[in-house]
């Protein structure tokens, strides 16, 4: 579905993702771990066109990523879910979710969405015309995926959605991410979180400064030592 | 009545009168500076030629006037949009100071293009409005309107920045800009968007002051510096602060001219400025962050 062909990305003077390939197959749940400061938030601003790679390519279902203008990605079905939720704060809940559905081929289905949305999260429902700002970490978390699940995508990039929130809360992402998988949707999942998210992805890649250092199966890498010691830290 | 509290009631509701029209300035600047972060220098010399604009279709070319005005506001929204792909745009990710010395440009720009083209003197639409009289109050006939047509356009673009697609992405846009394409949202365009419509409030603005005020090449400077100063007051790029500073000065001018004469309605209003930008700098409505 999604595939990063050695993909190189840089800030003025720094490069901060070196020749990373990945990949990410239909149905799947794919996570990305890494230490902070890995580069990490950096791979999937690229792949959801805020920030140009300057190296490589990146393709979705057949469609050249790095050609298409950032406002037409999510056209293409990829809904990105950026790091500490930015949502906008002195906006509704609703008006915020609104925006979720703002390409022209979601529109006619907003009231439909917002159901689907609302149905996942009864809390957002209660709160659909407070201020976005106004609410808890895991509320605001809830509202950002769920404005990232208004456009109906087909892939998720959801960039680390545990952090900064009470354990309890942190439980029921990680929920959330099994329920969304069984409903047929697609994701790639970037968390500091390691054991955790390992136990609801498919496979995962391990970056480390800018580069992966290790990919397989979730399970090899939680039962690798030589993983766990070198990478992961547990 | 004591004849004192009937000009103390007329001076409010002048007050109320002129704050309406001093909201609807401020919307159209504050509009520009939230969403694309730039300020309008030349603001009120689009106004300015929004009000040639009036003159010239209705006094000289005898257009009806409802029909001059909405071309004027066409006009003047058309002029925002060039302003913006012109000027702003090429300067989006230059240094403030370099965007504001570029804006400050064409407001000189404008007012010798005006000053050639249309001459110094002082043109007015030669038309006189009746002065109503109600319960002892004198009220010009051109300033209700002005502060009606006021309301309404400001109702307008509420409606717009609430019920539609992209006015809610141009509030959305104004509150974080680098996340805005993740909604499938192209910032060019909702710019564009904002520029006809700070332009289109401006046109509205002329059309509404040409009733009051005679044109000339420097009537921007009569209503610029205090649309500024709303701005600032109401905390720049704030809409709800910007209207509630409007009304605060306009009451501030029209109860000073009430005891004194209107310059020193403006006086008072002037240090009302200075004297709140030391005890609140942020503006009124500055919000914690
Ligand atoms: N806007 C930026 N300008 C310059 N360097 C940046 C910028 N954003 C991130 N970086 C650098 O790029 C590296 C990777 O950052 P990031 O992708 O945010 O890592 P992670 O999400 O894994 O913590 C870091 O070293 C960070 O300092
Ligand atoms: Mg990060």
């Amino acid at each position: 579905m999604l595939a990063l062909k050695s993909v190189r990305a840089d800030y003025t003077t720094f490069q901060a993702l070196f020749d990373v390939s990945l990949e990410v197959r239909q149905g799947e749940a794919v996570g990305v771990i890494g230490p902070n400061g890995a580069g990490k938030t950096t791979l999937m601003r690229v792949v959801s066109g805020l920030l140009r790679p300057t190296g490589g390519s990146i393709v979705m279902e057949g469609v050249d990523l790095v050609k298409t203008p950032p406002h037409r990605i999510v056209e293409l079905g990829i809904a990105h879910v950026p790091e500490s939720r930015r949502l906008f704060p002195r906006m509704s809940v609703e008006d915020n979710l609104k925006m979720g559905s703002f390409m022209r081929a979601a529109r006619p289905k907003f009231r439909r969405r917002l159901d689907v949305v609302y149905e996942l999260f009864p809390r957002l429902r209660e709160r659909r015309a407070q201020l976005a700002g106004s609410m808890s970490g895991g509320e605001q978390q809830m509202c950002a995926i769920g404005r990232a699940l208004m456009s109906e995508p087909k892939l998720l990039l959801l960039d680390e959605p545990s952090a900064g929130l009470a354990p309890v809360v942190v439980e029921q992402v990680f929920d959330l991410v099994t329920r969304l998988r069984a409903a047929g949707l697609t994701v790639l999942i970037v968390e500091q979180n390691v054991q955790q998210v390992l136990r609801v992805v498919d496979r995962a890649y391990v970056l480390k400064a800018g580069r992966i250092r290790a990919a397989g199966a979730a399970a090899e890498l939680l039962a690798s030592d030589t993983i766990r010691e070198a990478y992961l830290g547990i | 009545m004591a004849i004192f509290d009937i000009f103390l009631l007329e001076a409010l509701l002048n007050g109320v009168l002129l704050g309406g029209v001093l909201a609807l300035l401020s919307l159209g600047l504050n509009l520009i500076f939230g969403v694309i972060d730039v300020v309008w220098i030349c603001y009120a010399e689009l106004i300015m030629l929004g009000m040639y604009g009036m003159y010239f279709l209705y006094t000289v070319y005898h257009a009806p006037i409802v029909a001059a005005a909405a071309v004027c506001i066409v006009a003047v929204a058309i002029l925002g949009v060039l302003l913006h792909v012109l000027v702003i745009a090429p300067l989006l990710g230059a240094a403030p100071i370099n965007q504001l010395l570029a804006t400050g440009g064409v407001l000189f720009f404008l007012q010798s293009a005006a000053t050639v083209l249309f001459g110094v003197e002082f043109k007015n639409l030669g038309l006189r409005l009746p002065v109503l009289k109600a319960a002892g109050m004198f009220i010009s006939y051109s300033r209700l309107l002005a502060f009606v047509a006021a309301l309404v356009g400001m109702v307008l673009v509420y409606l717009f920045m609430t019920r539609t697609y992209t006015g809610t992405a141009i509030r959305a846009i104004a509150q974080d800009r680098q996340i805005i394409p993740l909604m499938g949202v192209n910032s060019r365009r909702i710019y564009l968007v904002t520029s006809a419509l700070g332009g289109g409030l401006a046109g509205l603005a002329a059309c509404l002051l040409v009733l009051q005020y005679d044109v000339h090449p420097f009537v921007g400077l009569s209503f610029g510096p205090i649309t500024f100063l709303i701005c600032v007051l109401g905390s720049l790029g704030n809409f709800v602060g910007g209207f509630v500073a409007a009304f605060v000065f306009a009451e501030i001018i029209a109860l000073g001219g009430l005891y004194l004469d209107l310059e020193w309605g403006y006086v008072f209003a002037f240090a009302f400025f200075i004297v709140m930008m030391f005890v609140r700098p942020e503006g009124l409505m500055a919000r914690r962050s």
